[in-house]
């Protein structure tokens, strides 16, 4: 081997390797001193970023202030140094988070939040994509509504609590009820509606029925042991992802019957979810919100009222849902028309080639920019403090009129602001992730 | 005949399994309940406002409105009436709307094509520019804003005075002073001259590319279009004997000044700069990522041809690149425009006297609740619509002519 290597003529000596072309210096030389300008650049922008970052870390770090002054006058020290002044948030973290929620009774609020923050997570994994979520997220409801307001449960309450969760335990559990329907043939009433229905209705009947006769019975209640606290004085967090989240899962189904009739071939149901459609996206947020606080009271007969909290939610969800219907629509225009015409050869019905064919496919295409508009609406619920309702950002507003914090509001905003960042930001990276998995069957 | 008739009676469904008697009469319940929707709340409405003793109708606005507007560009007084007021509000929002779209794309480009720079660390920075402005509400963006210009802004009354700039522009907690040219009838002129220069170089493009068909040669288009613009004006104003003063502010305590207040010069106020920094800074962000993915979207092959044919680099980018990238660029641009009028209506939770903050006072000054809240609504649906308008235009306008 060697030998016959050797017979052959030597190698010319290797040339020297090419100059930098790998490890960090090449690398900084490559991303950030390719040019001349973009030399001046890094340098520019590299300077204006080390005096930003030290004039954070400065301000946080180095110059922090720990120390409380006596009681009354937490800020007593913070007025007289400079530095990011920790006692603030030692003091008024509860009030930012919870806003007006009773102090006492914080921990209510906190552990709601918990369980819905539970909740999201568990609703980004793909593998709990199955009707159990939605029972979960009804249980998670109904518990978080218990521990918000707390007080007296009715039997009422606890009825149609159970009752409405009914459908979606049957949904988890097809097998339950499912054959007894078929054991009385013949009956016109079960053969229509289904054994389950026909005893859904029939309970809901007897129980009006009971709540019109003696409502001393049904009014009975179950008592939580948790103190009432009416949702006038909730605020914080947990408002803020009531509203967008009960927002946003109310307006979903309205968002899909809009984006469905515009969409429809009857030009009457079409021209009115247009001009529904449209109206509410060429107006602000705000002038809605004004809307439901200032002219809703007018639109009820004389007598009915209807709380603040509930008007906003109910303009959130108007506003919400005319958004939702476009990017909806966005989804159902990107199935084929092969799959309509397939759907009707079988002879489907509208609503069953709608529910069966059409949207499960349209809306597994609109997931990602679904998530897209919940982050929007989440941040747009901020608006809500406009007409006096105290969410998160109002929480970090309400911090700053205590006296002895007044002026304090890097400290407050900073904090309201990396709250927001982190839900928006963590949820538009799982939008782009999301948008990545789901293409796996399309790209190549 | 009679056998025919029967046959088709026979294959035709009854009336209501014909799915176009269903459709019919679909609609016809649809449009009755949305109707009788709006009949229902608009009746309650009028019986409720009745009740309050409150007349409906547009007539308030020819009534005193009682209060005064910080600022405005006409004239306006408490004397004057509702309506005005709600012209000034609307003037307002279309200010701020008109500098802000200005400002917001210049950032958004900037910040979209720094994002696909090679250079590492000014790409980073864009994204981490865009990734925080796109997650925080704006609404909070523009509280910082007002409490940076209104809290940590130096009192110009103080030791210390107004943050001075250059002793023309004075930076405080009041806002932006800075000196202003003394109103000369030169100006208008001046304007006029801009006017006729604009049409001139119109009429210099279409003269150009006629010239370049006939005969392959390119005017330099650029250059006198840049002369005919500055120059035009210049002229005028060396004409009119060159006016070049400033009223320059004095700050409070300046010995020609007053003691309290700025005297002279243009005032810019907190509020507006607030609102004005917060809205560019925020759309930008979304905008550089539309301008980002519309150049990414043009293949790089057409770049290649483009050399291929031989064309310089500026003109592959002029001629090649950036049509097709602004094809893909405009609409949503368009629609950021549209969201940064709407959140101009932001303006009401910082003070800014835009259309809704002036229409809010009068609701509750005269409790025209629906009313008022018609006539805001009004104007920024005439606004939707009109961009909407020009967006279809302009895509019909730039559609790819396709065989």
């Amino acid at each position: 081997m060697t030998d016959q290597t050797a017979g052959a003529a030597t190698p010319p000596p290797s040339r020297p390797p090419p100059g930098l072309s790998v490890g960090p210096l090449a690398w900084i030389k490559h991303n950030l001193f390719n040019s001349v300008l973009s030399s001046i650049g890094t340098l520019v922008v590299g300077a204006v970023i080390v005096w930003l970052v030290w004039t954070v870390f400065d301000w946080i770090v180095l110059n922090g202030i720990w120390e409380a002054g006596p009681e009354g006058e937490e800020s007593a020290t913070c007025r007289q140094q400079y530095g990011y002044c920790f006692p603030f948030l030692q003091d008024m973290w509860g009030t930012i988070l919870f806003g007006t929620y009773p102090g006492s009774e914080r921990w209510r609020p906190a552990m709601a939040v918990l369980l819905i923050i539970l909740m999201l997570v568990m609703s980004a994994l793909r593998v709990n994509w199955r009707p159990h979520l939605l029972l979960a997220w009804y249980v998670a409801a109904v518990l978080a509504g218990i521990l918000m307001f707390g007080g007296v449960l009715s039997l009422a309450t606890i009825f149609w609590i159970v009752m409405l969760g009914a459908p979606l335990v049957r949904r988890v559990m097809p097998e339950l009820g499912s054959g007894v329907g078929q054991e009385i043939p013949g009956n016109p009433v079960t053969d229509r509606l289904g054994l389950f229905w026909t005893v859904w209705l029939a309970l809901a009947a007897l129980f009006v029925a009971v709540d019109l006769l003696a409502p001393a019975v049904t009014g009975a209640g179950f008592d939580t042991g948790l103190r009432y606290v009416p949702n006038t004085q909730w605020g914080g967090l947990p408002l803020t992802l009531g509203l967008s989240l009960i927002g946003c899962g109310v307006a979903f189904p309205l968002g899909i019957l809009l984006a469905l009739g515009r969409r429809s071939n009857m030009p009457a149901i079409r021209v009115i979810c247009v001009v529904y459609i449209e109206f509410i996206r060429g107006v602000p947020l705000i002038t809605i919100l004004f809307m439901a606080s200032v002219l809703f009271p007018l639109f009820l007969p004389e007598g009915v009222t209807i709380d603040k909290l509930l008007r906003a939610q109910v303009g959130l969800i108007l506003f919400a849902a005319a958004y939702l219907a476009e990017v909806v629509r966005g989804g159902l225009q990107a199935i084929p028309k092969g799959q309509y015409e397939a759907a009707d050869s079988l002879g489907l019905t509208y609503w069953q080639k709608t529910r069966l064919i059409i949207l499960p496919q349209a809306l597994r295409i609109s997931i990602p920019p679904l998530v897209n508009t919940f982050i929007g609406f989440f941040k747009d619920t901020s608006l809500v403090i406009i007409i006096g309702l105290f969410d998160l950002l109002n929480g970090g507003r309400i911090a700053l009129t205590e006296p002895i914090w007044r002026g304090f509001y890097p400290e407050s905003y900073t904090f309201v602001a990396l709250i927001y960042f982190a839900f928006c930001f963590s949820l538009s990276k799982y939008s782009q992730w999301l948008e990545g998995q789901m293409n796996t069957g399309h790209s190549r | 005949m009679a056998i025919q008739t029967q046959d088709s009676a026979q294959t035709r469904a009854a009336i209501w399994n014909d799915p176009r008697a269903r459709a019919i009469f679909w609609q016809i319940v649809v449009v009755i309940l949305v109707v009788a929707g709006l009949w229902y709340l608009i009746g309650n409405v009028i019986e409720n406002r009745n009740d309050q003793g409150i007349a409906s109708g547009y007539g308030f606005l020819e009534r005193e409105a009682g209060f005064e507007i910080s600022e405005s560009i006409i004239s306006y007084g408490a004397a004057n009436t509702y309506g005005r007021a709600f012209l000034v509000g609307i003037l307002n929002t279309f200010i701020v709307g008109a500098l802000g779209i200005v400002a917001a794309t210049i950032i958004g480009t900037i910040m979209g094509i720094a994002r696909l720079s090679k250079n590492w660390l000014i790409a980073k920075v864009a994204s981490a520019y865009v990734e925080t402005v796109r997650n925080i509400p704006l609404l909070l963006q523009l509280f910082v804003w007002y409490a940076v210009i209104t809290e940590s802004m130096p009192n110009p009354q103080d030791e210390g005075g107004p943050l001075s700039i250059l002793g023309i522009a004075y930076l405080s907690n009041r806002g932006f002073d800075i000196a202003a040219p003394v109103p000369d009838p030169a100006f208008v002129w001046m304007g006029v001259a801009v006017v006729i220069a604009v049409i001139g170089i119109i009429f210099l493009r279409r003269y150009a590319e006629k010239q370049q068909a006939a005969t392959g040669e390119r005017l330099p288009v650029l250059l006198y279009s840049l002369v005919l613009l500055i120059g035009l004006p210049l002229i005028v104003w060396l004409v009119s004997g060159m006016p070049t003063d400033w009223d320059v502010p004095l700050p409070p305590g300046h010995p020609d000044g007053n003691r309290f207040r700025f005297v002279g010069g243009a005032n810019v106020s907190p509020e507006f700069m607030a609102l004005f920094l917060g809205l560019s800074i925020y759309t930008a962000g979304f905008i550089a990522e539309i301008v980002r993915s519309g150049i990414q979207a043009v293949p790089w092959g057409q770049t290649e041809a483009a050399s291929a044919l031989g064309l310089r680099r500026g003109l592959v980018l002029r001629l090649v690149v950036l049509p097709q990238a602004l094809r893909i660029i405009i609409p949503p641009t368009t629609s950021q425009y549209l969201n940064l009028v709407k959140n101009s209506s932001l303006a009401v939770a910082i003070g800014y006297p835009d259309l809704v903050s002036v229409g809010n006072t009068t609701l509750n000054q005269t409790g025209q609740a629906l009313e008022a809240i018609s006539l805001f609504m009004a104007v920024y649906l005439i606004i939707s619509l009109a961009i909407s308008a020009f967006m279809n235009w302009y895509n019909t306008h730039i559609k790819l002519v396709e065989r």
